[in-house]
């Protein structure tokens, strides 16, 4: 790969006696999500501040595009660290400051910029993360969510092209969690800069991330994709990973794609050779003019909520569930032929028709009267052998999808 | 480039901070290795003297440290008062620094002069000399009492209000914030309220010797009788302009000094060794209260012996 952006070379810090980081090597690349994940109190935050200049390396070095930050001139400093963002975990607004005063310092402060065009940029930005009603609110009569987007929003004022965010999600409920991370993916994706996240959520950074950092025992123990650490073996695994996901599973009844893998395998190792089982697989489509016309958090209800339900109404039959994209679950019936999962799924599209996903509904769509969006829930299933390699039998199911119902919304409700 | 040279100046004065601290570690460790390794009672004995001298020195390095940290901060905010977009600011700082301080310092300035007639009325009765009670109200508000008395007020009204604000700004990473979008936090927090304590202390200075000789006219005058015409008299008499710019030259010492250590006690909370978080304002804003009022006595029997 080309020369990374950012790249830590034997980096150590220490503060007093306690060893923070040891001899860490990391590289970050331009333009992808590259996402630190540890324990807490693991030194992430520690490594972030190395970064922006907060803190210096007690050893080692840290490059820019190849460059030893300690070698570069201090006018290229200032031009450098102008390119940076950092979104602080305890959002550090200024209290005293309104929300649009808190926006709108940077470009104050920093920029000849005339009134009105801040005004414009800044407001701008306050529409882009939906706080238009709190703009002259202080920061102490904001919810914690809503905090966190203004420092979102502060952090994004000045089209940075790397943005920094320590745990951008901690203290929000898990709707919130992934309106936040899908927000900063898309933003990731509309200004092209490059972001470096600290977070807790596993798995779900692994949908918006390029490249996962694991930060365990004060060094870097695995740099690599998301689906690389799926295969990773190490103590961090047991220790952080299964943690997390357990907790990710009491929340939602799914499963997380490693725990799939392994109840695959599991199951298919139980089988003789020739038996068969079948792969259902959904995926709801058009989720982007939701996120845009009603917001993230109705497109992260509407997931979690489909998500939830598939899950339940599956685990009852000896199926199990998992989020594979975004947008995407898989249930996997180890018992089931062809014939027998389409008839399952024949009356799960019945009872889905059925019933109303309740907190769509309550999420009111925000739309303009008369106004309505639908979204395609598709479904498709495919048979698989216990010989078969299961990504094959899962692209499968993906081809055969068809439409099984729709997610109708309209103004000031929801129906299917 | 201001920004830039600020911005090393400021992780300079990190960096004398951290030097100090690990004097001190260092300090310590040589003394502990000291304990252990002699046992009889010289031992024991030369040990107290060198902990003696080691906790002597480590003081005495720390203030010194300190007071050059202090000095640096006190010159890289100075250098930032004439910059843009500091006028807005320092305006805003005078509003909250002085104008809301006039209403506390009348009420003192009142009482302070009327017990200043009273006293030397009586005092000044029994040798016949009650004609010079104007003159001793009034050049002791303007020489002394005036400028110490405002400094205290304005450090214990807005001086504590400074370093508490300062140092929740800190530990809530708003400073950290700052520099993080290139807004130098000494030229955005504390140039402005350095500047500020620099006009509105001579300002509510002479509030105070106004106030205070008034105070002296009610006591004398209007209540113990002592005729008008001579309370008058002996305040226009003796009170030369040069006791009045002396008085000024004090209060802008005082400011100079109220501003940058409670500025400096905020802005350095967060490395205070003794306590972290919100304990740690707490003790930076009384160590600024304590700090500030002994600085400006110290600093007003210097002033004044160099003045007379």
């Amino acid at each position: 790969m080309n020369t990374p952006l950012i790249e830590f070379k034997d980096v150590t810090k220490r503060f007093d006696k306690r060893t923070v980081l040891e001899r860490v090597n990391l590289q970050i690349y331009e333009g992808q999500v590259t996402t630190i994940i540890g324990l807490s109190g693991s030194g992430k935050s520690v490594m972030l501040k190395h970064i922006i200049g907060l803190l210096t390396p007690d050893e080692g070095t840290i490059l820019f595009r190849g460059q030893p930050i300690a070698g570069i001139k201090k006018s290229e400093m200032v031009a450098l660290f102008s390119q940076i963002s950092y979104m602080f975990q305890g959002n550090a607004l200024f209290d005293s400051l309104t929300v649009y005063d808190n926006i709108a310092m940077p470009l104050r402060e920093t920029t000849n910029l005339k009134k009105a065009e801040i005004d414009r940029r800044v407001m701008a930005r306050i529409e882009q993360t939906e706080l238009t009603e709190a703009a002259l609110k202080y920061p102490s009569e904001l919810s914690g969510g809503m905090q966190k987007r203004a420092a979102l929003a502060r952090a994004l004022i000045t089209n940075p092209s790397i943005v920094l965010f320590d745990e951008p999600t901690t203290g929000q409920d898990p709707v919130r969690k992934n309106a936040i991370l899908s927000m900063i993916a898309q933003y990731q994706r509309k200004f092209g800069f490059t972001a470096v996240l600290v977070s807790h959520e596993i798995p779900d950074v692994y949908f918006i991330s390029n490249r996962i950092l694991a930060l365990y025992d004060r060094r870097i123990v695995f740099q690599g994709t998301p689906e690389e650490l799926e295969n990773f073996d190490h103590p961090f695994m047991d220790e952080v990973i299964s943690s997390l996901e357990s907790l990710q599973k009491e929340l939602t009844g799914l499963y997380s794609k490693r725990q799939f893998e392994i109840l695959n395998r599991a199951q298919l190792k139980r089988k003789s050779a020739g038996e068969s089982y079948c792969i259902i697989f959904f995926s709801l489509q058009e989720l982007n003019i939701v996120s845009t016309q009603i917001g993230y958090d109705v497109t992260q209800e509407v997931l979690r909520d489909l998500g939830l339900y598939i899950a339940r109404h599956f685990v009852v039959i000896g199926g199990f569930s998992t989020r594979r994209h975004t947008n995407e679950f898989i249930t996997m019936l180890p018992y089931a032929g062809f014939s027998d999962a389409e008839n399952i799924l024949k009356e799960f599209v019945q009872d889905f028709h059925g019933q109303i996903i309740r907190s769509i509904q309550m999420g009111a769509c925000k739309l303009p009267c008369g106004e309505f969006l639908e979204l395609p829930v598709l479904a498709g299933v495919a048979q698989g052998k216990s010989t078969d390699d299961v990504e094959s039998v899962i692209a499968e199911a993906k081809m055969k999808q068809k439409i099984i119902g729709r997610i109708h919304c309209t103004a000031g409700g929801v129906e299917k | 480039m201001s920004n830039k040279i600020a911005n090393a100046s400021i992780l300079t004065i990190d960096v004398i901070q951290t030097k100090i601290r690990k004097r001190e570690a260092i300090d310590v460790v040589a003394v502990n290795r000291q304990e252990s390794s002699e046992s009889n009672l010289t031992g024991k004995i030369l040990a107290l003297i060198l902990q003696f001298f080691a906790f002597l020195g480590r003081t005495v390095i720390g203030w010194v440290g300190n007071m050059g940290a202090a000095t640096i901060f006190l010159l890289l905010a100075l250098g930032q008062t004439f910059r843009r977009k500091q006028f807005s600011k320092i305006i805003r700082q005078i509003y909250y620094i002085g104008a809301r301080s006039i209403t506390i310092i009348m009420l003192v300035s009142l009482f302070t002069g009327m017990v200043l007639g009273l006293q030397s009325y009586y005092a000044l009765v029994k040798f016949g000399a009650h004609g010079a009670v104007g003159s001793l109200v009034s050049l002791s508000l303007i020489m002394e009492l005036g400028p110490v008395l405002t400094a205290i007020m304005i450090t214990a009204r807005a001086g504590s209000a400074i370093a508490a604000e300062t140092g929740i700004q800190r530990i809530s990473e708003q400073i950290d914030a700052l520099y993080t979008m290139r807004i130098n936090p000494i030229k955005y927090l504390i140039s402005p309220k350095i500047a500020a304590a620099v006009i509105s202390f001579p300002l509510l200075t002479a509030v105070f010797d106004l106030i205070g000789i008034l105070g002296g006219y009610i006591s004398a005058v209007l209540l113990l009788g002592l005729n008008a015409g001579v309370y008058r008299h002996s305040t226009q008499v003796y009170v030369v302009m040069s006791d009045i710019t002396n008085g000024f030259i004090k209060s802008i010492v005082f400011a100079v000094i109220v501003a940058t250590v409670c500025c400096y006690q905020g802005y350095f909370a967060h490395m205070r060794k003794d306590s972290h978080g919100a304990q740690a304002v707490g003790l930076a804003t009384t160590s600024a209260v304590v700090i500030s009022c002994v600085l400006i006595l110290i600093s007003d029997y210097v002033v004044t012996s160099l003045l007379i």
